[in-house]
């Protein structure tokens, strides 16, 4: 069951409007290694996984949809005060267009999200390896971010998710461990 | 915030100590998940979580209901539908 805060997780500040800017972090709304696919990834996964796994993979999952929040409030309060001409200079034409100022879950190209972004196989040393690469992919995709933006206040909450990224992926690689000697203790008869 | 108050200096200041204290929570709670038998986090995370519920009271108390569903009480008129919503903020 989820219960909503109605709070984001860290605080997001821009200090100007920038729809170029918002074009390029939407890659971490609805791109292949961003906040969704991160969340629906571990909680499928989770059904499956052995039972020392599952609050992990809960609540990290859950955690993603928080970041995913933080995503969305960034691109709104880059584009809510950008004029039309403002928005196509920016290469966001096409994007109005279809939904005005309205998120949607593509990545910066344009390429709407696909479930082929995740995977599950059922074997927790494979899902747990995918969740790695995953957060690895995402870290080094808000590093990218950080470099195309100089906007200080923007950069803090970027930082911020980049951090999370290196925990997550620490806390998997843990989780990796732990089943590996659970796996080697099963072993001595 | 129920009456669409504007938000001031003092309600970032409370939310940010709040963001703060569920930022220590959401970490030692992922630690626990991979180590479970770290006592001292254990006491760590409810002497937190303790704080947590004393300073998430004040703000709702002050700007409205931070959950739905009966995790937070609502006052009247019913205000878990007020704005400001958190991307607003």
């Amino acid at each position: 069951m989820w219960i909503y805060e109605k709070k984001l997780q860290y605080p997001v500040r821009v200090s100007k409007c920038d729809p170029r800017m918002a074009k390029y972090l939407i890659e971490q709304y609805g791109g292949a290694d961003g906040e969704l696919s991160a969340a629906l990834r571990y909680l499928n996964q989770r059904y499956t996984i052995p039972d020392k796994v599952i609050g992990l993979l809960t609540d990290i999952g859950t955690e993603e949809f928080a970041h995913l929040e933080m995503i969305a409030t960034m691109v709104y309060k880059l584009t809510k005060d950008a004029t039309v001409e403002q928005l196509e200079a920016a290469g966001l034409g096409p994007h109005y267009s279809n939904h005005d100022r309205a998120l949607f879950y593509n990545n910066a190209a344009g390429v709407p999200w696909t479930a082929t972004y995740i995977q599950a196989k059922g074997d927790p040393i494979a899902d747990l390896y995918e969740d790695i690469a995953a957060e690895e992919k995402a870290r080094a995709t808000y590093q990218w971010l950080i470099d195309q933006t100089d906007d200080v206040d923007l950069q803090d909450s970027l930082k911020f998710l980049r951090e999370r990224e290196i925990v997550h992926s620490l806390r998997f690689r843990e989780a990796v461990e732990l089943l590996k000697a659970e796996q080697e203790t099963k072993k001595v008869f | 915030m129920s009456a669409g108050n504007k938000p001031d200096e003092a309600y970032y200041q409370l939310l940010t100590e709040l963001q703060q204290l569920d930022f220590v929570l959401v970490e030692l709670a992922l630690y626990l998940d991979t180590h479970p038998y770290d006592m001292q986090a254990v006491q760590q995370f409810n002497q937190f979580a303790q704080r947590r519920q004393q300073v998430a009271q004040v703000y709702e108390s002050r700007y409205g209901p931070l959950l739905q569903f009966g995790h937070s009480f609502s006052r009247y008129p019913w205000d878990w539908a007020n704005t400001p919503w958190p991307w607003q903020v």
